[in-house]
């Protein structure tokens, strides 16, 4: 495996975009772009999976498993036998 | 739950200035070595910034005292209300992925500082990099109050105010060198102990070389690696911390080559290969671990790292050790 981070679990369809926007808003990584009245996905492998827009998409045209990118986060969890990894740093 | 007694007592605004003074700048020096983590708080609540009047613009931070005092050092000259959520000093980002700063918080910290009677507009203006745990379109209609998502840095607030639109730039999270280097010494505080230990174990099994070798594997992925981060090739984390821990342990693999003439062939070659595969494994168990740091990695992505490369790390690093322990009886 040459690049852990060239797939993610975003996905978007654009049929249901009401071009509010706000996806293009709030991504850190300029995963979206408007083009007129509709958003569209440029650079999907930019995206790091914070689950911003997922949760300001009131059409719910976006999905992703969000959650945090962190290994010492999941390592704990593992440890612990919790299911879901809890960023733990201050 | 909201009770009229909690009401009455969260009602007061707290005022507050934008200068950042002598005691500020030194809890932010501790914040940043790691001392009291989780204990650079500020009241959460209603603050008045200078003095505003019911138009002012309304500010939404943490109660982490680093993200509040950014964000009043950036309002210098700007009357303003911020409204402090309560995230257990935890930062902004940090704190919407766990949710904390998110939509609950906020609606009950609107009701609970009465904002609506304290300003005329009906406008809140978050940080962006709290989006991941606020739905905006949910404060709307469980508040009234619209929320526009500002710029990722403070710093970025005074250009932004002026058309409240932000440009590409401001929407972008960087991990600029400087980004890296101010995380360098809180991973040292919290790495020193088990470092200092480790090397007090290895001075009186294997000598000082072994001792050095334990706390520069250590050093490699704390100091080096988050400094070299883009620089290093391969795309993954774990493999940049091998590489960069194969090149620190060369040395050490030649030392035994050099100090002991004397020994036999494989015993010489024995202690090079201990050092050659138990320290990339620590550096790159450092590394895979600076994921969480940085302002880029995917869960999904960091997943598939950890399946991959732990188990060659624990491989790598057991057998290391074990080839130790083998030389001590064997000669």
């Amino acid at each position: 495996m040459l690049n852990a981070y060239l797939e993610n679990t975003l996905v978007y369809d654009p049929a249901l975009c009401n071009g509010c926007g706000m996806c293009v808003d709030v991504c850190p990584h300029a995963a979206f772009e408007m083009n007129g009245r509709l958003a569209v996905l440029v650079r999907p492998q930019a995206c790091m999976e914070c689950g911003a827009c997922r949760l300001n998409c009131v059409t719910g045209a976006i999905h992703v498993e969000s959650g945090v990118g962190c290994a010492a986060a999941m390592i704990q969890a593992a440890l612990l036998g919790k299911k879901e990894a809890e960023c733990s740093c201050g | 739950m909201i009770n009229l007694a909690s009401i009455a007592s969260e009602s007061k605004i707290f005022p507050v200035q934008s200068r950042l003074t002598a005691a500020n700048r030194w809890d932010h020096f501790l914040a940043r070595l790691g001392v009291k983590r989780g204990g650079h708080r500020v009241e959460p609540g209603l603050y008045a910034l200078g003095s505003p009047t019911p138009d002012s613009p309304v500010f939404v931070s943490a109660n982490y005292s680093l993200s509040f005092d950014a964000l009043r050092a950036s309002l210098d000259g700007i009357d303003a209300y911020i409204l402090v959520l309560d995230t257990r000093g935890i930062n902004v980002w940090c704190a919407a992925g766990k949710g904390s700063f998110g939509t609950d918080e906020i609606v009950n910290r609107v009701f609970a500082t009465q904002l609506k009677q304290v300003v005329t507009h009906r406008k809140l203006i978050l940080p962006q990099l709290g989006a991941p745990g606020v739905a905006a379109h949910a404060v709307k209609q469980r508040t009234g109050f619209w929320v526009e998502y500002g710029p990722v840095r403070a710093a970025d607030l005074p250009e932004y105010l002026k058309t409240h639109t932000a440009t590409l730039e401001m929407r972008k999270v960087t991990f600029s060198l400087r980004d890296r280097l101010v995380l360098i010494p809180v991973e040292l505080t919290l790495t020193f102990l088990p470092m200092l230990a480790a090397a007090i174990i290895l001075y009186f099994v294997g000598g000082w070389v072994s001792s050095l070798a334990a706390i520069l594997a250590v050093l490699a992925g704390i100091l080096l690696f988050p400094i070299l981060l883009p620089w290093i090739p391969t795309h993954n984390f774990s493999t940049k911390g091998f590489l960069l821990g194969f090149l620190v342990a060369i040395p050490f693999a030649l030392s035994p080559f050099l100090r002991h003439p004397d020994w036999s062939w494989y015993h010489r070659l024995g202690q090079a290969l201990e050092f050659l595969l138990a320290m990339p494994a620590v550096t790159a168990f450092i590394a895979l671990n600076f994921t969480g740091s940085t302002t880029f990695t995917s869960r999904s992505g960091v997943k598939r790292e950890m399946f991959a490369y732990i188990p060659a790390m624990a491989w790598t690093f057991g057998t290391g050790i074990l080839l130790a322990i083998l030389f001590i009886f064997v000669r």
